[in-house]
C-alpha cells in the first residue's frame, strides 16, 4: 500500500486526473478535427476540403458575414458596456454592487431560454425578426461579458492616478482621456475576447432570431456535420479556430494584463 | 489683517466623516518659501488636511486661501499646487518622460520647451538619461524622484508632499531628506510636508505643526517644539522624554519625584498640578556622591551608538531615562542633577475626567452613552442633567471587554515615570483618561468599569 500513499503524497500527482480529462476531451478532439480536415470521405489525404471552402462563394460569404456580425456586436457592446462599467465603478460601493449583479443577472438564465424570450418579445411588439433582431440578441446576450472585465479593471484602478492627473492640471474630461481610458484598455481587450470569439461561432441565436433566414458560420458548420459531411465540417471548424487563435495572439500583444480583467 | 505675508491661509477648517471628527477648527498660516511639516501619529488628520489643501476633499467649514486668493471652491486642477503622492502614483501607461511632461502638455507648452524643462527637472532629481524608461522598471527611490520631478516641473506656488519617503529604506530616506532640503532652497517654492516621523520633521522643516486628534497641538520651529513642548503629547511625540506629574509649589519651584526642584517657570499659581518634562540628555548622572540632587540605582544600560541609554530607579519608585556618554553598570548606585533651565513645566490640560451626564434614578447615572451604578444620590431627579467627575486612577480597565460597563480602545499611552497615563476612546467617541500601573498596548480593546463610590456627581 506504500506505493499508493506515495502517489497521493506528491502534490504534482494530484493533477493527473485533469491531464487525462484534458487529453480525452480537448486534445483528442482537436487532433481528430485536424485529421478529418485533411482527409476525404475514404480517409485519403487531401486539401480538397479547403479548396472547396475558397471556391464555394456561399461558405466564404457566410464566413465574412459572420465576422462582420461579430465585429458589429463587439463594437456595440463596447459602446454600451464601457459607459455602464464606468458609471458602475464610480458610484458608491454598496449601491454599485447591487447594480453590477443586476447587469450580470441575465447570465444566470440559459442562453437559449433568453433567446426564445427575445423572439417572443419581438413577436409581441410586432417587430420583424432578421438582421436587426440578430444583432440585438447578440448584444443582449454578450453585453455582460463586456461590462464585467471593464468594470473589474476600473474598480482595481488606483484612485491616486486620477488624483495625480487632477493635481497636474487635468480637467475631468482630460482625466478621462489621458488616464482612465488608457488604463482601462486591458479590460476592454478582455471584453473584446470574451464577446468576439463566441459571437463568431454561435448559431442558436442566429437560427432563432432570424427564423433560419440568416446563416452564420456556426450554422454552416452545424449543417455540414448534420448532413454527414464530417471532413468538410472539420475543415471549416479548423479555419474558425485559426481565426480565433489569431485574434487571441493580437490581444496578447496589445497588453499582457488583458487577462487580469477576467476573474 | 496679516494678508500678503502668507502664501497659504487655512482658517478654521473642520471636517467630519460621518460622526467622526477628523479636523476640528484647524488654522494654519504659511509664509512664502517656508518648509512646513505637518507632524502627527496616523489618524491625526494630517493627510486629510493636505487633501483639503490639494482639493481632493472639501472642508465642512473653513476657508482656504493661496496667495491671498480664496480657493475654497476651486477644483484641484485649477489650484496652483502640485502634490507628491505617498505611493508616487506615476502613470503606469506612460514612460518617465511622458509622466514628467504630463502637466506641461496639458498646458499646451511648446514641445521644445517641454523637452528642455523635462531634462532640467530630471537633472535636478539626479535622473538624467532615464527619459525613456518604463516607470514600472524603476526602483522605489527612482519612482519617488520621478514623482518629485513631475510635480516641480509645473512651477507650483506650493508643493505638497504626503509622506513621500515613507516607503524608502533608512539609508535612502536620509539621502532623499538632504536632497529635498537642497531642492527647497534652490526652487524657492513653499513646501508643505506631511510625516509621522519626528526625526524627519526636525531635520527638514523651518516650521513644524504638531497635530493630534484633529487638532493643532503646537506650531513652532524645530528647536521650539523640541525644547518647549506645550503639552505632554508634544513632549512625548517629539524625541525621548521623561514626563512626570508634578506640583508647582510656587513660582520657580516645582515638586516631583517626591522632592522639590528649582526651575525657571513661573505664573502657574501656587500648588498647581503640572506636567514636568525632562529630556533624557538633560539629566546629569555620576557615581554616588552626597552632592547629587537625587539618587537611584541603574536598572538597564543600552549602547545606542553615540550615547548610552540608561533607566534609573529612584527610591520613591520612579523610573528616569537618562542618556549619557558614560556607561554605568546595572545595579550601581548613582546620583543625578538636573539644571533648573532643563526642567520644562507645562500646565496640565485636565486633572480629572469630567462628563456631561444624566441621572437615571437615585443610584444610576448615564454617561458616555452607558449606564453606571453610582452611590445613592440625594436631591437629583431622574432625567436631570448633571456633571460627572471621575479621577484618572479610579477607572478600572479589564482584559475581558464583556466584564466592563462599556468598551473602549487604547489610543495614547504616556509613561509618567511610575505609572501609565492612557487615553481611552470609548465606543461613542468620548475620551477617557486613565492612570494605571498595568501595561497596555496601543489599540487594545478594554472593558471599562468604575466603582460606584468613585463617581462624583455635581449639578450641571
Amino acid at each position: 500500500m506504500k506505493w499508493l500513499s506515495n502517489i497521493f503524497m506528491k502534490r504534482s500527482n494530484w493533477s493527473i486526473p485533469y491531464f487525462i480529462f484534458l487529453l480525452i476531451f480537448v486534445v483528442l478532439p482537436l487532433v481528430l478535427i485536424f485529421l478529418y480536415a485533411f482527409q476525404d470521405a475514404d480517409g485519403n489525404f487531401t486539401l480538397k476540403n479547403f479548396s472547396k471552402f475558397i471556391s464555394n462563394p456561399e461558405a466564404a460569404n457566410t464566413f465574412v458575414y459572420s465576422i462582420g456580425v461579430a465585429i458589429v456586436t463587439t463594437v456595440l457592446c463596447i459602446l454600451l458596456g464601457y459607459p455602464a462599467a464606468y458609471i458602475l465603478s464610480n458610484s458608491e460601493l454598496c449601491r454599485s454592487k447591487v447594480t453590477v449583479v443586476l447587469f450580470i443577472l441575465p447570465m444566470w438564465i440559459n442562453i437559449l431560454v433568453r433567446t426564445l424570450a427575445t423572439v417572443a418579445l419581438f413577436d409581441f411588439m410586432r417587430l420583424p425578426l432578421g438582421e436587426g433582431a440578430l444583432i440585438f440578441g447578440m448584444v443582449y446576450n454578450f453585453l455582460p461579458f463586456m461590462i464585467y472585465p471593464i468594470y473589474n479593471t476600473m474598480q482595481k484602478m488606483d484612485h491616486s492616478y486620477i488624483e495625480a492627473a487632477q493635481d497636474l492640471g487635468a480637467s475631468p474630461m482630460k482625466v478621462f482621456t489621458k488616464v482612465v481610458a488608457p488604463l482601462s484598455m486591458p479590460g476592454v481587450m478582455s471584453g473584446v475576447m470574451m464577446v468576439f470569439m463566441p459571437t463568431i461561432s454561435t448559431f442558436a441565436i442566429a437560427e432563432l432570431l432570424t427564423m433560419n433566414n440568416i446563416k452564420l458560420f456556426g450554422t454552416t458548420i452545424q449543417e455540414n456535420i448534420n448532413n454527414g459531411m464530417w471532413n468538410y465540417g472539420a475543415a471549416l471548424s479548423l479555419i474558425m479556430l485559426v481565426i480565433i487563435f489569431a485574434t487571441n495572439l493580437f490581444s496578447d500583444d496589445e497588453d499582457q494584463a488583458a487577462n487580469e480583467g477576467i476573474i | 489683517m496679516s494678508d500678503s505675508n502668507f502664501i497659504i491661509e487655512l482658517s478654521n477648517i473642520s471636517k467630519s466623516f460621518g460622526d467622526k471628527t477628523v479636523l476640528d477648527d484647524v488654522s494654519l498660516y504659511v509664509k512664502k518659501g517656508e518648509f512646513v511639516t505637518i507632524l502627527g501619529p496616523s489618524g491625526c488628520g494630517k493627510t486629510t488636511l493636505l487633501r483639503i489643501l490639494a482639493g481632493f476633499g472639501s472642508a465642512d467649514e473653513g476657508e482656504i486661501k493661496i496667495g491671498g486668493v480664496d480657493i475654497t471652491e476651486v477644483p484641484p486642477h485649477e489650484r496652483p499646487i502640485n502634490t507628491v503622492f505617498q505611493r508616487y502614483a506615476l502613470f503606469p501607461h506612460l514612460n518617465v518622460y511622458d509622466n514628467i511632461a504630463f502637466g506641461l502638455k496639458l498646458k499646451k507648452v511648446k514641445d521644445d520647451e517641454i523637452e528642455a524643462r523635462v531634462r532640467r527637472a530630471l537633472k535636478m532629481v539626479g535622473m538624467t538619461d532615464y527619459e525613456w524608461r518604463d516607470v514600472n522598471s524603476l526602483s522605489g527611490g527612482q519612482q519617488q524622484r520621478v514623482a518629485i520631478a513631475r510635480a516641480i516641473i509645473n512651477r507650483p506656488q506650493v508643493l505638497l508632499l504626503d509622506e513621500p519617503l515613507a516607503a524608502l529604506d533608512l539609508k535612502m530616506r536620509k539621502d532623499m531628506q538632504m536632497e529635498l532640503k537642497e531642492m527647497h532652497k534652490t526652487l524657492g517654492i513653499t513646501f508643505v510636508y506631511v510625516t509621522h516621523d519626528q526625526e524627519e520633521a526636525l531635520t527638514l522643516s523651518d516650521t513644524i505643526v504638531v497635530m493630534s486628534e484633529g487638532k493643532v497641538q503646537q506650531i513652532g520651529t524645530p528647536i521650539d517644539i523640541y525644547n518647549e513642548p506645550v503639552n505632554s503629547f508634544v513632549a512625548d511625540f517629539i524625541g525621548e522624554s521623561n514626563i512626570l506629574n508634578g506640583t508647582m509649589i510656587q513660582d520657580k519651584l516645582v515638586r516631583f519625584m517626591g522632592r522639590d526642584f528649582e526651575c525657571v517657570d513661573a505664573g502657574f499659581g501656587e500648588n498647581a498640578p503640572v506636567d514636568v518634562v525632562i529630556r533624557p540628555e538633560d539629566v546629569y548622572i555620576m557615581s554616588y556622591t552626597d552632592s547629587g540632587m537625587f539618587e537611584g540605582v541603574v536598572q538597564s544600560c543600552i549602547f545606542k551608538g553615540v550615547h548610552y541609554e540608561m533607566l534609573v530607579n529612584t527610591p520613591d519608585g520612579y523610573e528616569v531615562m537618562i542618556q549619557d556618554y558614560n556607561a554605568f553598570e546595572v545595579g550601581q548606585k548613582v546620583s543625578m542633577i538636573i539644571k533648573p533651565s532643563d526642567i520644562h513645566v507645562m500646565k496640565k490640560e485636565r486633572t480629572t475626567n469630567t462628563f456631561e451626564g444624566k441621572m437615571v434614578d437615585a443610584t444610576h447615572v448615564e454617561i458616555m452613552g452607558a449606564e453606571f451604578v453610582c452611590a445613592e444620590q440625594q436631591g437629583f431627579e431622574g432625567g436631570e442633567q448633571v456633571m460627572v467627575e471621575v479621577d484618572f486612577d479610579k477607572i478600572d480597565l479589564m482584559d475581558n471587554k464583556e466584564d466592563g460597563t462599556m468598551m473602549g480602545d487604547v489610543r495614547f499611552i504616556l509613561y509618567k515615570g511610575d505609572h501609565y497615563h492612557l487615553t481611552i476612546r470609548t465606543e461613542g467617541g468620548d475620551n477617557l483618561y486613565v492612570d494605571t500601573h498595568d501595561v497596555w498596548d496601543d489599540r487594545d480593546i478594554v472593558g471599562i468599569k468604575i466603582q460606584p463610590e468613585d463617581i462624583r456627581i455635581k449639578r450641571a
